[in-house]
């Protein structure tokens, strides 16, 4: 496969998966806005953390200085000029599809193409009340594509660069919502079992539709030890550290060939760390050092992969040789 | 239907009656209920539109994506006036070619005095650069779209040759394709020529076309990309072919083998054959425009080295030139001791003084057109003209006489059309796509474009035109 095309297909996953988690951390924000929150400067501190997450905390205060519900909620949905907005995330989905529809399906096209088009529209008559509305309406379209996907593509080595778009960009966004969210709930832990608590931990784990998996697994109070058992290591959450590494690594087992040998060795090492991991050494370590490390090693392996298959290099290097040769 | 006078009608002939070749579509036209028609072309339009068969139109302020207008009455050639025109379009290839290599080599049509050294070689289009280099099969323009038009039942002419990148097949193979699903049973009524397999043998001429001793070689389509005009096309032919479809980023050049490989997954793979769809200003920025992020640093090199064919190749634009089109008949006796089976339309060069006077004074009567200009664009038709316009383009022709050439306005013939009157015939051309690699072939047909406007005699699709199903009849 060409490799600006597999560049293109992993990419145009990755946007929409982006496009869906932007969504749900803002729609968490929101509901967390609702509810009486027992601390200072309440606005600023709370909406300050979608911000963190997605890492567009600098564009936000050089535009509009002091977070604020409103402005932090445009900024990240739908402000043309924040480039990891929903509705930039989707216009670059809809240009990585453009240019590879030779290698996509129409019924994939149409739903990102028509996605786009919805989101134009959206835009024009959006207000503070359709904004919940407006993030049910990403994530569906986020499940239509993926299911869209998963029921039209051959089962070849394109499927296999969007599924590691998906699942790098997820491990990437679960990483950051535990390592943000669990540090601003931790003082209310005092407070276990309590109504503020049970809303507040509750919100976090909806963020990632985690709740109902809580309560089934656990059947108990929520405690921040088990939801950071929950999004790290349990393989049967889908949205889990470890369930995203599952497929990371099957993805690139499934691309193989020559290139990428230390790609799929890195893989495997993050994923042999989450396989036989426990959350009593992850806590040992610190849960905010573990995770700025698991961030840290799926970029570098989000580099490798670059590396090995997706980038245009213009020269020959000695292993190019020896394989053309 | 309605009558026109004044040109060829191509369904009647000049006493009203049907002619022949058309009877037995004619016949199933009349017994068609009334409103059948109109409904199969809203219904064809809709399924161009969702296919995204479409161009984008340059210099437009919506610049978007637009349909083609697809006519779904079919126009009809014989197979004894189609063999005619096989032959003629064969024989014209073949001269350009020899034309073409002539120039870059020995230059004896020069020597012959049969074409001035001033009109070959300080034409801007012509590559100095492509002096002594040899290609495979000594072939230049390996896809060749010549644009023929019909003022008689065997009169036709040839109104321009496109040696460059000339677009269109997949209209042609696009159109078919609609009317099979849309009139199944007006192929079972005729036994019209297939020209589907175009794809395998445009195939088959670009493998005949690598370079030497490549057994298996690997063939791309590179295009400038998906906001280019015909990126539907690249995509169609690439797909169809069952070749990859790359950008100028896509290619690389290694530079000590003067070899070229195109980056995938898998490591470097070496390319041998490139159906370019990229014109030879954008090629190579280190060889020609040096601004060009379309093409491919390195890549002329590699070709003049033999490692790679360009398909078409560098340097045919000197041949397609408008003012060298003049020439071809004499092309044609210099290099194959043949008469031309296809005439020219008789032409007026503007750098001519004696020439220059002539057409100024009957600008109204003419069709003037830039000699490097292509797509319609920048041309005048003299008799649907306001004199607003003639007087504009009379100041063009002023600052730069030499850039222009004029001819008559020819009487473009007349192909039955669905219009809002019902059908009516209106006038049309035809590209046919001429492929020369080992040997020369051509699928019988082409594609035909038609001036919807009544009277226009303008048929690009940048202007207003639109295409048809193009038949040969078998006998």
């Amino acid at each position: 496969m060409l490799s600006r095309t597999a560049e293109n297909l992993f990419w145009m996953a990755r946007h929409i998966e982006r496009a869906e988690n932007t969504a749900r951390i803002l729609d968490v924000a929101h509901r967390s806005s609702l509810l009486p929150l027992d601390m200072e400067g309440t606005e600023a501190y709370l909406w300050y953390a979608p911000l963190n997450i997605t890492g567009c905390a600098v564009g936000y205060e050089e535009k509009f200085g002091l977070a604020r519900a409103n402005a932090v909620t445009h900024y990240m949905a739908l402000e043309p000029d924040n480039p990891s907005s929903i509705y930039n995330c989707l216009r670059q989905a809809r240009e990585n599809a453009r240019s590879v529809r030779g290698a996509i399906t129409s019924e994939m096209w149409e739903v990102i193409n028509s996605t786009w088009l919805e989101v134009n529209r959206l835009a024009r008559t959006m207000n503070e009340e359709r904004y919940t509305d407006f993030f049910e309406w990403v994530k569906e379209r986020s499940h239509l594509f993926r299911g869209v996907t998963l029921g039209t593509i051959l089962k070849d080595i394109a499927l296999s660069f969007i599924r590691l778009g998906t699942f790098l960009e997820r491990a990437d966004n679960t990483a950051r919502i535990l390592d943000v969210k669990y540090h601003i709930l931790l003082p209310s832990v005092a407070d276990v079992g309590g109504a503020a608590d049970y809303y507040q931990w509750g919100s976090l784990l909806k963020s990632v539709s985690a709740f109902e998996a809580y309560k089934t697994i656990y059947r108990d109070v929520i405690s921040p030890l088990r939801v950071a058992e929950l999004f790290i290591l349990r393989d049967d959450m889908p949205r889990s550290l470890h369930a995203c590494m599952n497929e990371v690594e099957t993805a690139l087992m499934h691309i193989n060939g020559s290139s990428g040998r230390e790609a799929r060795r890195l893989a495997g090492e993050i994923h042999a760390d989450l396989h036989f991991g426990r959350i009593e050494n992850v806590y040992a370590r610190g849960l905010h050092e573990y995770l700025t490390e698991f961030l840290e090693s799926i970029d570098l392996l989000g580099r490798e992969i670059r590396d090995a298959y997706l980038s245009r290099r213009d020269y020959m290097s000695m292993a190019d040789l020896r394989q053309v040769a | 239907m309605q009558q026109h006078s004044g040109f060829f009608n191509e369904l009647h002939d000049t006493d009203g009656a049907v002619r022949e070749i058309y009877r037995s579509y004619a016949a199933w036209l009349d017994a068609l209920p009334e409103g059948i028609l109109e409904r199969k072309s809203a219904e064809a339009e809709l399924l161009f539109r969702r296919l995204g068969i479409t161009f984008a139109v340059y210099g437009q302020a919506d610049g978007g994506e637009r349909l083609i207008p697809f006519d779904i009455v079919p126009r009809i050639f014989g197979a004894e006036e189609w063999r005619r025109l096989e032959q003629g379009l064969k024989q014209r290839v073949r001269a350009l070619n020899a034309f073409l290599h002539d120039i870059y080599h020995d230059q004896e049509i020069i020597k012959a005095g049969i074409i001035s050294a001033h009109q070959v070689l300080d034409n801007a289009m012509y590559r100095p650069e492509m002096r002594g280099v040899e290609l495979p099969n000594r072939v230049y323009a390996h896809i060749a779209g010549i644009d023929l038009v019909r003022v008689e039942q065997n009169d036709f002419y040839v109104l321009e040759d496109n040696l460059r990148t000339p677009s269109g097949v997949s209209y042609m193979l696009e159109n078919r394709k609609s009317m099979m699903r849309l009139f199944p049973e007006l192929f079972a009524l005729h036994a019209v020529e297939p020209v589907e397999h175009y794809p395998q043998m445009l195939l088959d001429t670009l493998r005949e076309s690598a370079p030497l001793n490549i057994v298996e070689p690997v063939i791309v389509v590179l295009t400038p990309g998906a906001y280019n005009s015909a990126y539907f096309e690249h995509a169609f032919l690439a797909s169809q072919m069952g070749v990859e479809l790359v950008e100028g980023q896509d290619l690389f050049v290694d530079r000590k083998s003067n070899r070229v490989y195109m980056h995938t997954t898998e490591g470097p793979q070496q390319v041998h054959v490139i159906y370019r769809r990229v014109d030879d200003d954008f090629l190579d920025p280190l060889a020609f425009r040096q601004d060009s992020m379309l093409g491919v640093p390195g890549l002329f090199e590699a070709y003049r080295s033999g490692n790679v064919t360009l398909a078409n190749g560098v340097g045919t634009g000197v041949a397609d030139d408008k003012s060298t089109y003049l020439f071809v008949p004499d092309m044609i006796q210099f290099y194959l001791g043949e008469q031309p089976i296809l005439s020219n339309v008789p032409t007026w060069r503007l750098s001519e003084p004696g020439e220059l006077k002539y057409v100024l004074e009957h600008l109204p009567e003419l069709v003037v057109k830039e000699v490097q200009g292509s797509g319609g664009y920048g041309m005048l038709v003299g008799p649907t003209s306001t004199k607003e316009e003639i007087e504009a383009y009379r100041q063009r022709i002023l600052s730069g006489p030499e850039h222009f050439i004029a001819q008559p306005t020819l009487a473009l013939s007349g192909c039955p059309t669905l219009v809002e009157a019902g059908v009516a015939p209106r006038h049309v051309d035809l590209r046919p796509f001429v492929l020369s690699g080992k040997q020369i072939r051509l699928v019988p047909g082409g594609l035909t474009r038609v001036a919807l406007k009544e009277g226009s005699l303008v048929v690009n699709s940048s202007q207003g035109g639109g295409t048809k199903d193009t038949w040969v009849l078998e006998e």
